[in-house]
């Protein structure tokens, strides 16, 4: 691949994209007007508590939607396609092919009664229409590749003769099968241990290296995002609300939700009070008016609750959507607590 | 014999779990010989991957597990002995524990009075006001209100099911609470709430808490002293400050590096150890036993590794207060 000539290429374009659930109380509006964009070679992360609707922009872009979701607009362009509109034939050439996915839960997503070699094989047979006996040999490279010891004897075994880490290496090594040059990973280490983590976290990123693949990594664990992302997405109640580097997330925060997700978690120098946020995400049956994060937001002001903010420019890269940065708006800080640990980070960067 | 500084007094206890007989028989030594005291009022953290028996180690010590040998000493008293409807009492009185998943921990079918105040009625409290009084109190405690004791824990929201759980585990007004993962199966935002809250509690009540997690920042941010676990055993055990400046134990180490740091500098350039006891530790000649490195600092090592660990320990010095 001509790598300097793409990159700054976009390949994966998510506009406006909405989308909602059929549900017994009504429609619950998981995913609201989410737009970004995926270059080659980067990894972006997407951030957020469980029912953002991070998982479920990312099952647009696979096709995996469950039946009783509506994609009510926008568009996912790749490969000069609206992945929304597609048929589930035309979705067979893309998905595990170009676009591959890592799921939260090895375990759920192995096939039990089915030797893991053969998986792996299965995934080839059907994405490279290659021969058993070619399969074979790459399903055995591509083990290896991933950092299984032993391959020859662990071809033959079943997903529950893995560990949990291992069992992710034959997800990632599935994933890796169609030869994709999209990576998706939804919380690929949640279920894990930190050891295992941090080996799975760096084996993503050397294939990622190795083969030029773009990967979109959901997660909530912001120590993750640090090592992993080139830049992050951070979603609230089916918007993002805050984009931008990574540097730009951790270091000049705006929004004050990205100030309480940095601030809510101790890290190992923390000694004062936490700063929670009050209170619980929203119903997303029913969202509130204007700013969603206005309820448990303590700088909200008055135009919070009855419009909703649009995105602001703070450079060409951060994006944050908080009425706080209209030239009208009060100055406000960042909370004290929060200050100081960035000041530490800045501490720790220069002392390398 | 007895150490009056602890209040909670761990010596050498063991707790195997074995399957299959004959030839077939296997013996998983889950917690194998570990020894730690808890001080009262004090917050002691345990750590350690999935299987690593500190789980195990927390229900052995309230006795929903019974320990195989060694011994479980509770302000003065032995309650790792045989279960009498006395020492049931005993222990009921003075433990509470709060557990991971807070669906699976309530009853759906009972009502959060009913839950809360299940602990009163064991206790031979019968007056029905009385009850419902010390249960409402207890929920404002734990910030929720009068309203919800008569709803089902389905009605609630993860975080709010912790608080019951929480509450439940309080009302009995217990001298020490064993914690396992409160925090885990909850959502960023609300975790602080709940370690916040857990904090509030501690002070306000003098409580002694044996906190169990894997997330090694929350267990730095809430106890005084951590005991690192591995495979059953208790490796290092120390004060928060000291364990995460000078950890000695190699696995320690490897746990540390290991953490995802939220800060994109430092955490891309991050430089991960290994931990490997076949080859980080020769125990061929020397038999590793547990020794105090410095004060306060237990590490699990033979006494060549002790020495090489007390240099480390005064080439750092003395850190933090």
């Amino acid at each position: 691949m001509a790598e300097d000539r793409n990159k700054n290429e976009v390949i994966l374009q998510v506009k406006d994209l909405r989308i909602s659930f059929r549900a017994y109380g009504g429609l619950v509006k998981a995913v609201r007007g989410v737009s970004f964009d995926l270059k080659r070679g980067e990894t972006v992360a997407i951030v957020g508590e469980s029912g953002s609707g991070k998982s479920v922009s990312i099952k647009a872009i696979m096709g995996i939607l469950p039946g009783n979701a509506i994609i009510e607009g926008g568009e996912i362009l790749y490969g000069g396609m609206d992945l929304t509109k597609l048929t589930e034939e035309e979705f067979h050439k893309i998905r595990g092919k170009r676009i591959g996915l890592i799921f939260q839960d090895p375990l759920s997503s192995l096939n039990p009664i089915m030797k893991v070699g053969a998986q792996i094989m299965e995934a080839l047979i059907l994405s490279q229409k290659m021969d058993k006996k070619a399969a074979r040999i790459r399903a055995l490279e591509l083990m290896e590749a991933v950092g299984i010891p032993d391959v020859e004897r662990r071809f033959h075994q079943y997903p529950f003769q893995f560990s949990g880490g291992m069992r992710q290496r034959i997800v990632i090594a599935i994933a890796l099968a169609g030869d994709p040059e999209i990576l998706i990973c939804d919380e690929p280490t949640t279920a894990l241990d930190v050891t295992v983590q941090a080996r799975i976290l760096e084996l993503i990123n050397k294939i990622k290296e190795d083969r030029h693949l773009s990967v979109i990594f959901i997660t909530h664990d912001l120590g993750v995002v640090a090592q992993m992302a080139d830049r992050v997405n951070v979603m609230y109640a089916g918007k993002i609300v805050e984009t931008g580097t990574t540097e730009e997330i951790f270091f000049s925060p705006v929004h004050p939700y990205t100030w309480a997700l940095l601030s809510s978690m101790p890290d190992l120098e923390t000694k004062e009070r936490l700063l929670s946020i009050p209170g619980a995400p929203p119903n997303m049956i029913a969202p509130p008016p204007g700013d969603a994060f206005s309820v448990r937001n303590r700088y909200a002001m008055k135009i919070d609750f009855e419009k909703e903010p649009p995105l602001f420019k703070i450079t060409d890269t951060h994006y944050a959507a908080t009425w706080l940065l209209h030239p009208k708006a009060p100055p406000v800080q960042m909370p004290e607590a929060l200050r100081a640990r960035i000041e530490r980070m800045r501490r720790a960067v220069a002392n390398g | 014999m007895d150490n009056p500084t602890y209040l909670l007094e761990v010596k050498n206890l063991c707790r195997y779990f074995t399957s299959g007989r004959g030839k077939k028989k296997l013996t998983v030594k889950a917690v194998d010989d570990v020894s730690f005291g808890v001080k009262p009022a004090e917050t002691f953290g345990l750590v350690g991957e999935s299987g690593c028996g500190k789980t195990t180690l927390g229900r052995t010590v309230i006795r929903l597990y019974d320990p195989t040998s060694g011994q479980v000493i509770f302000n003065g008293r032995e309650i790792s002995g045989k279960m009498t409807n006395d020492l049931r009492r005993y222990l009921t009185e003075n433990i509470a524990m709060i557990f991971q998943d807070p669906i699976e921990s309530l009853n759906p079918r009972m009502t959060v009075e009913e839950i809360i105040g299940e602990g009163l009625k064991v206790r031979g409290v019968k007056d029905k006001d009385e009850i419902r009084r010390r249960v409402v109190e207890m929920l404002e405690k734990v910030g929720l209100n009068e309203e919800h004791a008569t709803r089902y824990p389905h009605e609630f929201s993860g975080g709010q099911r912790q608080r019951i759980g929480i509450a439940r585990a309080l009302i009995v007004q217990p001298k020490m609470i064993i914690a396992d993962e409160p925090v885990s199966a909850l959502d960023v935002s609300i975790q602080a709430q709940v370690i916040n809250l857990l904090n509030d509690l501690k002070s306000e009540f003098g409580l002694t808490i044996l906190f169990i997690a894997h997330n090694l920042s929350v267990v730095k941010y809430f106890s005084d002293r951590i005991g690192v676990m591995y495979y059953g055993r208790l490796v290092e055990v120390a004060r928060g400050d000291d364990l995460y400046a000078k950890p000695l134990h190699p696995y320690t180490r490897a746990l540390l590096s290991a953490i995802p740091e939220p800060n994109p500098l430092v955490a891309k350039a991050k430089r991960r150890v290994d931990y490997d006891p076949e080859r980080d530790h020769d125990y061929t000649h020397e038999k590793p036993e547990m020794v105090e490195v410095e004060p306060d600092h237990f590490v699990y090592c033979s006494p060549s590794e002790f020495a090489r660990y007390r240099e480390i320990c005064k080439r750092v010095g003395k850190v933090g207060a």
